[in-house]
Formats: C-alpha cells, sequence, structure tokens
C-alpha cells in the first residue's frame, strides 16, 4: 500500500509540544471517547418484563474517558521528548546474536523437568502440569501453523477445522469404530493407532480444502479458509447421528502406557513399576505425550525448513512471480505447507480429545484459530522459539487473568476478569501489528550459508503475498 | 407458488440488509485494498448503539405513527455517528499507522479489531441476545391461498417496506454522492493511484476517513434494520452477517457499489431459498459455500473488472 | 537465419488484448539457438508483455510460441503453465522491477532456483528427511554451482548476506544469475541495464556475452540503454504500439527509418539516428 505523502498532523503537534494544540487534541480525543464508550458501556441492555431497560453506569464510562485521554497525553509527551520519527523509534532493536541457540536448551532443559519441579509444590502440582499441557498444546498449534502462516506465507483462519478434524477422528475412531472392528482389546493401543490415522485424515481435509482455494490472493484465502472452518464447525454441531451435535462426544479413552492403564488395578501404570498408583501419575503423562509430539513437530519442521521444499515455501512467502519463473509448482508447494500444517492440528486435536475425555463442535470456534493465529503472529512470524515464547505469554496472560482477584475489587459487581481474556488477544494483535509487526523474535536462519551464518533481519522478509 | 412468493420477499428484504452492509466492504476495499475485518462487527455496533437509543427515547409500536417514525430517525441518526466514530477511530489507530507494513498486516490487525469490538460488546452489554417487542408491526396481505389448498398467506410486512424502501433511497443518495460529488471524484481518483492523488493535492487521509465513516453510516442503518426485522441481536451478529456481507461484495464484484446490492440481493435469496427448500440448519454452509465457490470461479464479481496481474 | 535446422523460439502471429486494448498485435519473429535477440521499442510499445506471453504469465489472445529443444523436441509455450515453462521446456527469465527474494541469503536464492533437481534428489522430500545420500550430493552439487555464479558476478563474498541488502547493482546480476541457475536454453532478460551506470552496463555486456559463450544459450533481451543493445545484440526486433516495425542485425535497424520515426517523431531524422547509433562501441 502506497504510504500517503501527507504528514500525521497529530504527530505533529506532539513533537512540538504546542500547549493550545494539544489541549485541542485532548479534547477531541475526550468527546471522541465518550462517543465510543458513552452508550455502550453508559448504558446497559439489561431484561426488563417482557422487553429491555437501561442500567446507567457513568461512573465507569467517565473513568474509561480518564484513562483514555491521560493516555493520549502520555502518548504525546513521550512523543515530543523523542524527537526521532515514530517510524523509527518502533524499529525493533533485534539482538544480534541468535537467541534460539542459547533460549533453546535450556527451554528443552525446563520442559523436560517440569513435572519435578512442579512435585516440589505438591498442592499446586496438578495445577502446575495441566497449565504446562495447555502451553503445549498451543505450542504445538503454533508450530503447526506456523508452517503455513509463517514460512508459506499463507493466512489461514481456518486452522482450527483441523484441529477438529483430528479430535473428532480419534473420540469417533476410539469410542465407536475400532472397538466394533477389533473389538476391546485394542483400547490399551487406541491412542497410538489412532493418532497417525487423525493426522493423516487431517492432512487429507487440508487437501482436499485447500486444493480449489490455494490460488487465490492472501487476503482472499485468509477469508476462504475462514468459511471452511466455519463450515465444519457447522457440519460438526448439525450432523447429529454422526458426530453427536452441539452434545459432542464423552467417555473418550484415555491413553494407556504401552498396554497399562493409569488405575490401581493390577495390570496397572502404578502395580507395573510398584509404586502407589495417584491421578497425577496421569497427568505427567499427557505432559510428556504432548511434550513429545510438539518436539516431533518441531523436528520435523526445522528438519523441512533445510530441504528445498521448506526454501520454496519462504521463497513462495517472499514472492510467488519469482517462484514461478524458477519452475516452482506453487499450487503443490502451497498444498504441502498446508496439509503438513493440518496434520500438525489433526495430531494436536487426537490429543485434546484423549486429554479432555469429551469433545464438543464449541471447542473449535472462530475464537480458537485467532488465539493461535495471534501466538504465531507475537512470535514473529516463521519463528520456531518465538512462537513458544508467545503461547507462554498468552496462555500465561489467561491464566495470571483468572488469579487477578484485585482486578475484581476494581471492576464493578459481577465482572469477573476472565472475560476481557479475549478482549486482551484481540487488542494484542492490533498493538503487535502497528508497533511490532515483526513479532518478538525479529531475525530469520539462513537455511544454508557458504562461509558464516548469520542471522537475517526481518525487516527484509515479505510476509504473505498479494 | 405463494410460499415460492412469500421467499422471494424475505430474501429481497435481507439481501437489502447484507447489501447495505456490503456496500462499506466494497467502498473500503477499493480505496486502500483491504479487507475490514471489523466491519461487520461494527455493523453489530451500530445495532447495539440503535438498540440503546430505542429504550432511551422510549420507541414502541404503540405510540402515534408520525411520533414512532420521527423517533426512528432520531435512533438512526445516532446509530449512525456512533457507528461512524467507531469506524473512524479503528481506521486510525489500526489501519492507518500499518500502510506499508507488509500486506497482511492490516487484515491481522483487523482481525484482532473484530475481537475487540465483539468481546468488547459482550464485557459491556452481556452475552445474552437482546429481545425487544416488535415497534413495526403488520402488514399487506399480497395473496391467499384457499383453506381447502392448505392456507397459505402471502404477506408483505411494514417492516420489509421499510428495509426495502430505506435500502433503494440510501442507494441512491450513495450513488449520486460518489458520481457527482467532489467528494466521490477524490475517492475514485484515490482508489486509482494513491500517491497520485495525494500529489495532486487531494487528501488522501481524509477522503479514507470518510470512505469509513460512510460504509459505517450505512452498516449503523443496517444494524438498526436488522435488529427491527428479527426484533433480537446479540454481540457475535456481526461475525456471520460480516461474512455473509462480504461474499456479497466479492460476488458482486468489489468495489462496485451496484455490485455490492446485487451481490447482497443475491446472497439473501440463497439463504432464504436454502433454509425454505433445504434445511435452515445449514444456512450458513450455503453461505460461506457460496463466498469459496464465488472466489474460485468468479473472483472478479458480477459487475467487477478482471484483475490482470502485474507481473 | 537459424545456424541449422529449427530457430530456437519461432512466435508466430502473437496477440494479446486487454479488454478492448490491443497490447501486442500479430507480432512474429524467430530466435536462432545462442544468438542474443533485443526486443526494443519506446515505452509502452507491448515488450514486457511478449515476455510475460513467451514465459507463460499471460496467455495469449492467439498466435503460437514454440521452442525447440536442440534435440528436436518442440515446445508449444503458449499451453503451458508458467512454472512448467521454466522447468520442462527450460526458459528462464529476469523481472524489469527486481523480484528477489530479498529477506533470504544470496545463497538461498540461488538455491530456491535450483529447486526442481534437489526436489528429485530429495525424494520429494520423503527420503530427504532422512539424509539420503544422493540429496546430500546434490546438495553438494548445487552450492558448487551457486559458488561458481556468484564468483561469476562477483558476489562471492556477500553469499550470506540477505538479497534485499545488496546494492541495485547486484541485485540485478543475482537476478540474472538466479535464472541461469535453472540451466536455461533461452534466457530472457527484462532491462537488464536499467539503473546501471555506465561502468556497470559495459560489465554487463561483458556478463551477458560471457553467458552465451560459455553456456551457448540464447539472450533474449528488452532493454532501452542503446550501447548494450548495438554493443551485443545479433539481432533486434522493434515494436511500436504492439506492431513489429523492423526486425535484422544492428546495422540495419539502425538506420531503419520506421524506427527512426517511432523513436523521435518525423522530424529531425538526423538527430534521432545520433541518438540510435549513438551506442555503438
Amino acid at each position: 500500500m502506497a504510504g500517503a505523502p501527507k504528514s500525521n498532523q497529530i504527530s505533529a503537534v506532539a513533537k512540538t509540544l504546542d500547549p493550545a494544540a494539544m489541549a485541542k487534541d485532548l479534547l477531541f480525543t475526550a468527546i471522541l471517547s465518550l462517543v465510543i464508550l458513552g452508550p455502550i458501556v453508559g448504558l446497559k441492555t439489561v431484561p426488563a418484563t417482557g422487553s429491555l431497560a437501561l442500567e446507567q453506569r457513568w461512573g465507569t464510562v467517565l473513568v474509561l474517558v480518564g484513562i483514555v485521554v491521560v493516555g493520549r497525553l502520555i502518548f504525546h509527551l513521550i512523543a515530543a521528548r523523542r524527537p526521532a520519527s515514530r517510524a523509527k523509534a518502533a524499529k525493533p532493536a533485534g539482538p544480534g546474536v541468535d537467541v534460539g541457540k542459547y533460549l533453546a536448551p535450556i527451554l528443552l532443559i525446563i520442559a523436560l523437568a517440569l513435572p519435578f519441579i512442579a512435585s516440589l509444590a505438591p498442592s499446586q502440582e496438578r495445577r502446575l502440569v495441566d497449565l504446562a499441557i495447555l502451553m503445549m498444546t498451543y505450542v504445538m498449534l503454533g508450530w503447526g501453523l506456523n508452517v503455513v502462516v509463517g514460512l508459506a506465507g499463507l493466512l489461514d483462519l481456518g486452522y482450527v477445522a483441523f484441529y477438529a478434524v483430528g479430535a473428532y477422528s480419534y473420540a469417533l475412531l476410539s469410542t465407536r469404530y475400532l472397538p466394533q472392528w477389533f473389538g476391546d482389546g485394542i483400547l490399551p493401543w487406541a491412542f497410538f493407532v489412532t493418532l497417525p490415522i487423525a493426522g493423516m485424515l487431517a492432512a487429507l481435509w487440508g487437501l482436499i480444502l485447500g486444493f480449489p482455494v490455494l490460488r487465490l490472493r492472501g487476503d482472499y484465502l485468509a477469508i476462504v479458509t475462514l468459511a471452511f472452518g466455519e463450515i465444519i464447525r457447522i457440519i460438526l454441531t448439525n450432523w447429529i447421528n454422526f458426530t453427536g451435535g452441539p452434545a459432542g462426544i464423552d467417555a473418550i479413552p484415555r491413553p494407556w502406557f504401552f498396554g497399562h492403564p493409569f488405575d490401581d488395578s493390577a495390570n496397572g501404570f502404578a502395580a507395573l513399576f510398584g509404586i502407589e498408583s495417584k491421578p497425577i501419575q496421569r497427568i505427567i503423562y499427557l505432559y510428556y505425550i504432548i511434550l513429545a509430539l510438539a518436539l516431533v513437530t518441531n523436528f520435523v519442521t526445522m528438519k523441512l525448513r533445510r530441504l528445498p521444499i521448506g526454501r520454496a515455501w519462504e521463497a513462495l512467502r517472499e514472492d510467488e512471480i519469482a517462484c514461478r519463473s524458477l519452475g516452482i509448482n506453487t499450487t503443490n508447494t502451497k498444498l504441502t505447507a498446508f496439509a503438513i500444517g493440518a496434520m500438525f492440528a489433526g495430531f494436536a486435536g487426537s490429543f485434546f480429545a484423549t486429554r479432555q475425555g469429551f469433545i464438543s463442535p464449541e471447542s473449535f470456534n472462530f475464537m480458537e484459530s485467532a488465539t493461535i493465529l495471534a501466538i504465531v503472529v507475537l512470535g514473529g512470524l516463521g519463528s520456531q522459539i518465538g512462537v513458544v515464547a508467545a503461547a507462554i505469554v498468552i496462555v500465561g496472560f489467561f491464566e495470571v487473568f483468572r488469579e487477578m482477584n484485585f482486578l475484581k475489587e476494581i471492576l464493578p459487581e459481577g465482572t469477573d476478569p476472565v472475560q476481557f481474556r479475549m478482549l486482551a488477544v484481540g487488542g494484542a494483535m492490533v498493538m503487535i501489528m502497528r508497533w511490532r509487526p515483526r513479532g518478538l523474535i525479529t531475525r530469520r536462519d539462513p537455511t544454508v550459508y557458504l562461509k558464516e551464518k548469520k542471522a537475517v533481519p526481518t525487516e527484509l522478509v515479505a510476509q504473505g503475498h498479494g | 407458488m405463494e410460499y415460492f412468493l412469500q421467499q422471494l420477499i424475505n430474501g429481497v428484504t435481507l439481501g437489502s440488509i447484507y447489501g447495505l452492509i456490503a456496500i462499506g466492504y466494497t467502498m473500503v476495499y477499493g480505496i486502500i485494498g483491504m479487507i475490514n475485518f471489523a466491519h461487520g462487527d461494527v455493523f453489530m455496533v451500530g445495532g447495539f448503539a440503535a438498540v440503546i437509543a430505542i429504550i432511551a427515547i422510549g420507541v414502541t409500536g404503540n405510540g402515534a405513527i408520525a411520533f414512532t417514525i420521527l423517533a426512528l430517525l432520531l435512533v438512526v441518526i445516532i446509530a449512525m455517528i456512533i457507528a461512524s466514530a467507531y469506524n473512524w477511530t479503528i481506521e486510525r489507530v489500526a489501519y492507518r499507522p500499518l500502510r506499508g507494513s507488509f500486506r497482511l498486516a492490516p487484515l491481522i490487525s483487523a482481525i484482532g479489531m473484530s475481537i475487540v469490538l465483539q468481546e468488547f460488546v459482550r464485557v459491556a452489554q452481556g452475552g445474552r441476545p437482546k429481545p425487544l417487542q416488535p415497534i413495526v408491526e403488520g402488514g399487506v396481505v399480497l395473496m391467499r391461498r384457499a383453506v381447502s389448498e392448505g392456507e397459505f398467506v402471502v404477506q408483505l410486512s411494514y417492516m420489509q417496506m421499510l428495509i426495502v424502501i430505506t435500502t433503494l433511497v440510501l442507494m441512491v443518495i450513495f450513488t449520486a454522492l460518489i458520481t457527482r460529488t467532489s467528494l466521490g471524484r477524490a475517492q475514485r481518483s484515490c482508489e486509482q493511484d494513491m500517491k497520485m492523488a495525494a500529489l495532486l493535492g487531494i487528501d488522501v487521509d481524509r477522503t479514507i476517513s470518510i470512505t469509513f465513516v460512510m460504509g459505517a453510516a450505512l452498516a449503523a442503518v443496517a444494524g438498526l434494520m436488522f435488529f427491527l426485522y428479527y426484533g433480537v441481536t446479540d454481540f457475535f451478529v456481526g461475525f456471520n452477517a460480516g461474512v455473509k456481507a462480504f461474499t456479497a461484495a466479492v460476488l458482486g464484484g468489489i468495489g462496485s457499489l451496484p455490485g455490492a446490492m446485487l451481490g447482497g440481493i443475491i446472497l439473501g435469496l440463497i439463504e432464504v431459498f436454502w433454509s425454505a427448500y433445504f434445511s435452515v440448519e445449514y444456512k450458513d454452509v450455503a453461505a460461506f459455500a457460496m463466498l469459496a465457490v464465488v472466489l474460485i470461479f468468479l473472483p472478479q464479481g458480477i459487475l467487477g473488472k478482471p484483475e490482470v496481474e502485474k507481473v | 537465419m537459424a545456424a541449422g535446422g529449427q530457430p530456437l523460439l519461432k512466435v508466430e502471429h502473437l496477440t494479446m488484448r486487454f479488454g478492448g486494448l490491443t497490447a501486442v498485435a500479430d507480432l512474429s519473429f524467430e530466435a536462432a539457438g545462442t544468438d542474443i535477440t533485443a526486443l526494443i521499442g519506446p515505452n509502452g510499445a507491448g515488450k514486457t508483455t511478449v515476455f510475460n506471453c513467451i514465459t507463460g504469465f499471460y496467455k495469449p489472445t492467439e498466435g503460437m510460441v514454440t521452442l525447440s529443444h536442440p534435440d528436436g523436441q518442440p515446445f508449444l509455450l503458449e499451453r503451458m503453465d508458467d512454472f512448467r515453462i521454466s522447468h520442462w521446456a527450460k526458459v528462464a527469465r529476469t523481472f524489469q522491477n527486481i523480484r528477489l527474494f530479498a529477506g533470504m541469503t544470496v545463497l538461498e536464492n540461488l538455491m530456491v532456483a535450483q529447486h526442481n533437481t534437489l526436489m528429485l534428489a530429495s525424494g520429494f522430500t520423503i527420503a530427504g528427511i532422512f539424509n539420503n545420500r544422493g540429496y546430500k550430493r546434490a546438495n553438494r552439487e548445487a552450492i558448487d554451482l551457486c559458488r561458481y555464479w556468484l564468483d561469476k558476478i562477483g558476489l562471492l563474498d556477500r553469499a550470506d548476506d540477505p538479497a534485499g541488502e545488496l546494492p541495485y547493482g547486484g541485485q540485478r546480476r543475482l537476478e540474472i544469475a538466479r535464472a541461469m541457475c535453472t540451466k536455461p536454453l533461452l534466457l530472457c532478460l527484462d532491462e537488464p541495464a536499467a539503473g546501471l551506470n555506465p561502468r556497470e552496463s559495459e560489465e554487463l555486456n561483458q556478463l551477458l556475452l560471457d553467458i552465451r559463450e560459455e553456456h551457448q544459450i540464447a539472450l533474449l533481451l528488452i532493454e532501452h540503454d542503446m550501447s548494450v543493445v548495438m554493443g551485443i545484440s545479433d539481432h533486434i526486433v522493434v515494436l511500436d504500439y504492439g506492431v513489429k516495425i523492423s526486425d535484422g542485425p544492428p546495422a540495419m535497424v539502425r538506420n531503419d527509418p520506421a524506427v527512426i520515426r517511432a523513436y523521435l517523431g518525423v522530424e529531425d531524422e538526423e538527430e534521432a539516428e545520433g541518438v540510435i547509433a549513438g551506442g555503438q562501441p
């Protein structure tokens, strides 16, 4: 998009810090935020007999308008302090060294040792491991989506559809079809038998959905994938005979430890090792499963990046037309990225189903896709370590919201801070694009080098094509 | 036959609402080449603003007709102002700083903005649907099938008339605005070449802002009509309506105002007939599948110009 | 005209219309096995459109574009997809507004150009995941080829820098090297000398002659810089408003009154002659 040559009036005002102009701007900000916040926040529609009534909350409006105006004032003062143009100020001073080189092994060791670390705090153990599982699931989903969005530059807004395909594949196979076909004897192995099938089914759906649409321009592709995600969710909701409809599927079998269940039976996991059976053992086992799945995802992705196919993905993200002039079949190349991303989502979906023991279409809505996308975007499109950092930030953030009891004190009666979760995710996406469009990690590792390996600043990297 | 006619009326009504929203997509896409993903949510906010105004003013279907009409006019103006303020701010905060960033940046920002609007309204107004008693009731019976043949009444309600007439009037005003005024000329020149327009002394920023404000104003009208038509709204209506209106805009040929209206009506008809003759549960699937089909086979739309890839 | 048998490239009655606009009208010309053919003409004459038709980015409205390999196998380019033209028919191209992979390193740019060879060696990725020996060898060979071209264009030292950081002239040369890494029989260059200074322009001439000499391929170039056109081409085709107005060796084209008229209008033929002849070395 061509930048408009006209300078931004308001930031020009800020630079000179002319009090009169600033006051005018602040007054304008106040009026605008009053128009925006006043009716929607100040007049809450509440059910009244047979109709609606309004509940007035002008106090909250005043506080919010105040916050906006003060924020604007601070923004002005900072802008005036820093005479450099905003574009320059926003330029990230990415670390010169390869962050991944030091950070990745440390993170890996922490990840491997996490259940032991958690066991030091027995009262919190269950919560910590559960949280770690959740983070790991998002790390895996983020890595999977990173292949599609980060490497190949295809904005996929329906990624959750493949997650759903994986989850439903596992749920249906393990509760219905596998026992039917092979009898109950298959159950101890159900998860490991189904996992590859679920991955392949998801990949197959990736191919089916991807084939007709992958030649579309970037933004059109995004909207179509969003539509596909919704179509799959609607079908899952309405095809009651097959999917159980809105009620979903429950009693999904838990994974067994190589043929040993996690219970106090004679054949159980605890009995096998001669230890006392505890519920946490299964949780820890689940944690290691998702950790292994995520590491496989990462390993395969890193490997693919260094192969011609991965290099073609990145080239595609940079310039599709040039790729075609070099004899690269762009449709196939995009399809492989789409299918491989979908396959990882399918694995993650299977894991989700076995961990929850219950799934329903509600878990696979657009907000889930958006959250995964936010993780990839925040991490820095294409950066594996960035995804980890972003997943920790965003999932951790959700958890922090849950814990912020002091917020409950400030907020009006009946408002739960957890409600602000998605609001924060959405806001984060806007703010990242505005102030740090390359995400947390702004270096790109070359896939091949002649003399020395130098990370490339991603300012040069084109993202997505038109 | 009677059943078909009734569905036709319903389809055109729904299509008019989609068309009004689609204009916002088409104008913004035409001028800055981005999908304003949050536009559907601006429509939703417009609807909420209208609901609040209706309750605050105390519009009901029981008063004098003149009062109801005047009050609704006031409501629509309030809703337009509020929705315009939203869209203006969104453009300022989330899109303008991204001009010149990588191509998908504004779209990602727009998705974020869409989530922000939805969640903001959910937190501020609660997640439950907001029902209200009908304000515009009654209608004209066009046709009546005898009881002996299974009674069926084809009715054109006053609400449907109101929606179609309002849409027509707005279309005429907007077409005139774009083809006859200097503002419209500025918009069209920005569509062609933004840099050149700026060099010729057109205030590009202002033109873009006005485009967003115009789109939001129409979306607010659509929001009010949608609410009056269905008698209920919630924070999530913008998502589906937005995707469908975008489909309408593409179907008609993105960038084309009459195209948006035409696409809206076609989509409304498809949705209504699908619900009437196949299945209500899958009506959204029909609309979303339509989007995929149009993008794959007819990306330039019905009234759009074919695009030549620049090499 | 051709050295023997079929000419390498044969364009027959090529017509391209965009809506009501005819960008190229009934154009026919040939390019022989190792000739350097220049396509010249005023701005908007339809030169790049011809390129896009030859390389498959546009499908011509009418006409035939045939590429005959030395073994006699013909390729009907107007029916082939763009990427197949590069892969099977062995036609490579560069772009008027350079299209490098700016965020990837210089070396990576050249590696991407060898995609199809490497893809095959990696067993379409499946064997490659397990580091099969064939892929390792192919990878080494690919890097050797990159090194050869980097040396040739004088960018060996900058192999590991992002392509976007190269100076303009370097980017132009890199794009040519990238096209050559696909091992083409016909290399199409869209204004390779645009924006180069006279010294760089001279180096470019040398590079193009070297390429032709060492690799025995044909070059087709669009160029405004007459020193390049007159200096190295064996054969010039002149377009004006989509119509061919002259076709022949430089000496002939230079004196063709139709060409002079197209370039400078009807008057001042003396001066026009001066401009076109000026580039002669």
